[in-house]
């Protein structure tokens, strides 16, 4: 048989990704780890602080307000982008000419820069000159989305409907497309009902996509922050304040780098354990 | 149960067919009993997943009517039909339970769940899936879901034809045969019609009491397994049933008698009319034999596959393939040969002269 000669250059190609994720994430994480358990006056002098940020943090009324608020916008969307995301691949042709109008139409709003999805809807809720904000008001209800929180969040979710339900809508309409001729043949045959086949066939057969939709749009959602940022800026008050901008206003507002160091770990935390345990209930018994 | 017939069917798939090459089938007429075991043969293409498609209502043919028991079903929908039909590949309900997938149609035509019940132990016994009713179906082997495609046509009481699309397709080699033969005693069992769909002889030669075979969207042949072998009417029927296939050779004829290469053949076709066209000699490797009185050849090859041996034989640049059995001497020096004249046909444009 062949003799095997040592050759240890195969690690050179290993270096340039070595490099690439120690300077995009492992340098930062851990940057941010020195910061979360020490104190610094500036001068780049640091002391020691232990644990003290991260206690701080997870019994600030602050942080619990902001991670309620957090968990109400994502759960809001995800409510209402999966089904309504469902609801319009289900009603999308499935060939013909308008098949590639409906795919470029769903698509366009994900072209859009997130900055520019903010003014935009800023720009359009506007209750004197935005085009919703004038039409709203016309009908009679009254409505500030700059004034009231009611309206600011509305707006807010509103925006990320419009902005995101076309990621759902494409992953679901791929998913439908690869479900073959045979199982709607079949259901036909036996019998089944229009919601038997969305029950039995198209719900099965979409789990893997919708489970990627929903983490994507879970992972997304709970790390907003440009959109409402421009929209809203937070407010009014404290009432759109979502944890990163929250985080944001503590690191470069306040300059606390230490409490804003923990948050940023306890949110990444949660971030990770959110999505574990959805994709682990999810593909519990594909293996068994 | 019923008596299917096909009354003049022709499909297109363009809305606008043309000529003769835009249909994909291209008139079929044929009346299947009520009972029978029926397999429609043919090469990739032929138009036989579109007969199939057609009698299960997937498909409405550009022209002509389906028949059921003589009620006219073209227009009937599928669900309506009472036909059942395994696919190609395994139709199973994934996140159902066998018992589930078993008891769907039933319930979808809301019969009382004793009956289903019943009928589904019923149904899982024949098919050897009543150890597996509470298991998830989509845990199933590929065979295993193929079975409950069938169980979910067999569970029907109503179910007028099952069609079988190449259903062994995905199935491993050493099952096939098993899954076949169940195929053949659950045809027994319970009487229904029952269409098999393969390009495949092995298949259908074994499944069906009558073979359909099928080439470019028109019937060639219908017959018994034996008819087809034994009197081919087309050359492609010749050609595509039997291992190695027929022989086809030109033919001349010259007073009332046909030869090949200057030999004089003796044939069962009536050489004195054969009709226009161009003529052909058609005779099977196993109607081949050496014959002292024959015409000479030459050997080229012999495979020797066991119970059997291929010889390959040339006369004049033309290739003749026959079949020696394992003691069959085959002579080194001046082979001659002669063909069966009972099994000898001639063929004008392909058909048989009779």
């Amino acid at each position: 048989m062949s003799q095997k000669t040592p050759n240890q250059k195969a690690w050179y190609f290993v270096v340039p990704v070595v490099v690439l994720v120690a300077f995009n994430a492992v340098i930062p994480l851990m940057t941010v780890v020195n910061y979360s358990v020490q104190e610094t006056f500036g001068d780049n002098v640091f002391f020691w602080e232990g644990v003290k940020w991260f206690q701080q943090v997870l019994h600030s009324e602050r942080f619990h307000a902001s991670l309620l608020r957090q968990l109400a916008f994502t759960g809001m969307i995800l409510l209402i982008e999966v089904p309504l995301g469902i609801a319009v691949a289900l009603s999308m042709p499935r060939k013909g000419p308008w098949v590639s109008v409906c795919l470029v139409l769903m698509a366009l709003p994900l072209l859009i820069p997130w900055n520019v999805v903010g003014a935009m809807w800023n720009i359009f809720a506007l209750p004197e000159i935005g085009l919703l904000g004038r039409m709203v008001n016309g009908i009679g209800i009254d409505y500030n989305f700059t004034q009231q929180p009611v309206s600011a969040w509305m707006t807010t979710v509103a925006m990320d409907v419009w902005h995101w339900t076309s990621l759902v809508v494409l992953l679901t309409y791929a998913g439908l497309c690869s479900i073959p001729d045979a199982y709607y043949q079949a259901a036909k045959i036996d019998g089944a009902s229009a919601w038997a086949v969305f029950r039995y066939i198209q719900l099965p057969k979409l789990k893997h996509v919708l489970t990627i939709a929903i983490l994507l749009r879970f992972m997304d959602s709970f790390m907003i922050y440009t959109e409402p940022f421009v929209l809203t800026g937070g407010g009014p008050g404290n009432t759109t304040t979502f944890l990163s901008i929250d985080l944001v206003k503590i690191a470069l507002g306040q300059f606390d780098l230490g409490p804003a160091a923990a948050m940023s770990l306890i949110y990444f935390l949660i971030v990770l354990l959110v999505c574990w345990v959805f994709y682990t209930l999810m593909m519990r018994d594909e293996d068994q | 149960m019923a008596k299917i017939t096909l009354d003049n069917i022709r499909h297109s798939y363009s809305a606008d067919p043309r000529d003769e090459q835009d249909f994909a089938l291209k008139k079929i007429d044929a009346v299947w009993d009520d009972g029978g075991a029926y397999a429609l043969l043919g090469p990739s293409g032929c138009g036989k997943t579109t007969l199939l498609n057609i009698i299960s209502g997937l498909l409405t043919p550009s022209e002509g009517s389906v028949l059921f028991d003589d009620i006219d079903v073209t227009n009937t929908p599928t669900g309506e039909r009472h036909i059942a039909q395994v696919f190609q590949f395994p139709v199973v309900y994934d996140t159902m339970t066998v018992y589930d997938n078993l008891a769907f149609p039933l319930r979808n035509r809301g019969v009382p769940e004793d009956r289903i019940r019943a009928r589904v132990h019923e149904i899982a016994e024949m098919l050897d899936l009543a150890g597996m009713l509470r298991r998830r179906a989509a845990k199933l082997t590929a065979d295993g879901k193929q079975k409950i495609s069938l169980g979910r046509g067999l569970v029907r009481a109503d179910v007028n034809v099952i069609m079988f699309d190449e259903p062994l397709t995905v199935i491993d080699p050493h099952l096939k045969w098993l899954l076949r033969s169940k195929l053949k005693e659950l045809h027994r069992q319970v009487g229904t019609t029952m269409i098999y769909v393969t390009h495949d002889q092995t298949e259908a030669l074994t499944f069906a009491d009558r073979v359909v075979v099928m080439v470019d969207g028109t019937v060639v042949q219908v017959g018994t397994p034996v008819e087809l072998f034994e009197k081919p009417k087309h050359t492609f029927v010749g050609h595509f049933i039997g291992s190695p296939g027929m022989n086809v050779l030109p033919c001349e004829l010259s007073g009332g008698r046909a030869s090949f290469a200057g030999a004089v053949l003796r044939t069962a076709s009536d050489a004195t009319n054969p009709g226009p066209g161009v003529l052909e000699i058609g005779v099977r490797p196993e109607y081949v034999r050496f014959d002292n009185d024959g015409f000479p050849v030459q050997v080229l090859k012999v495979d020797d596959l066991g119970r059997y041996r291929i010889v390959e034989l040339r006369r004049e640049g033309h290739s003749i393939k026959m079949i020696a059995g394992e003691d069959e001497r085959i002579p080194s020096e001046n082979p001659r040969i002669s063909f069966d004249p009972a099994h000898t046909r001639i063929y004008a444009d392909g058909w048989v002269v009779n």
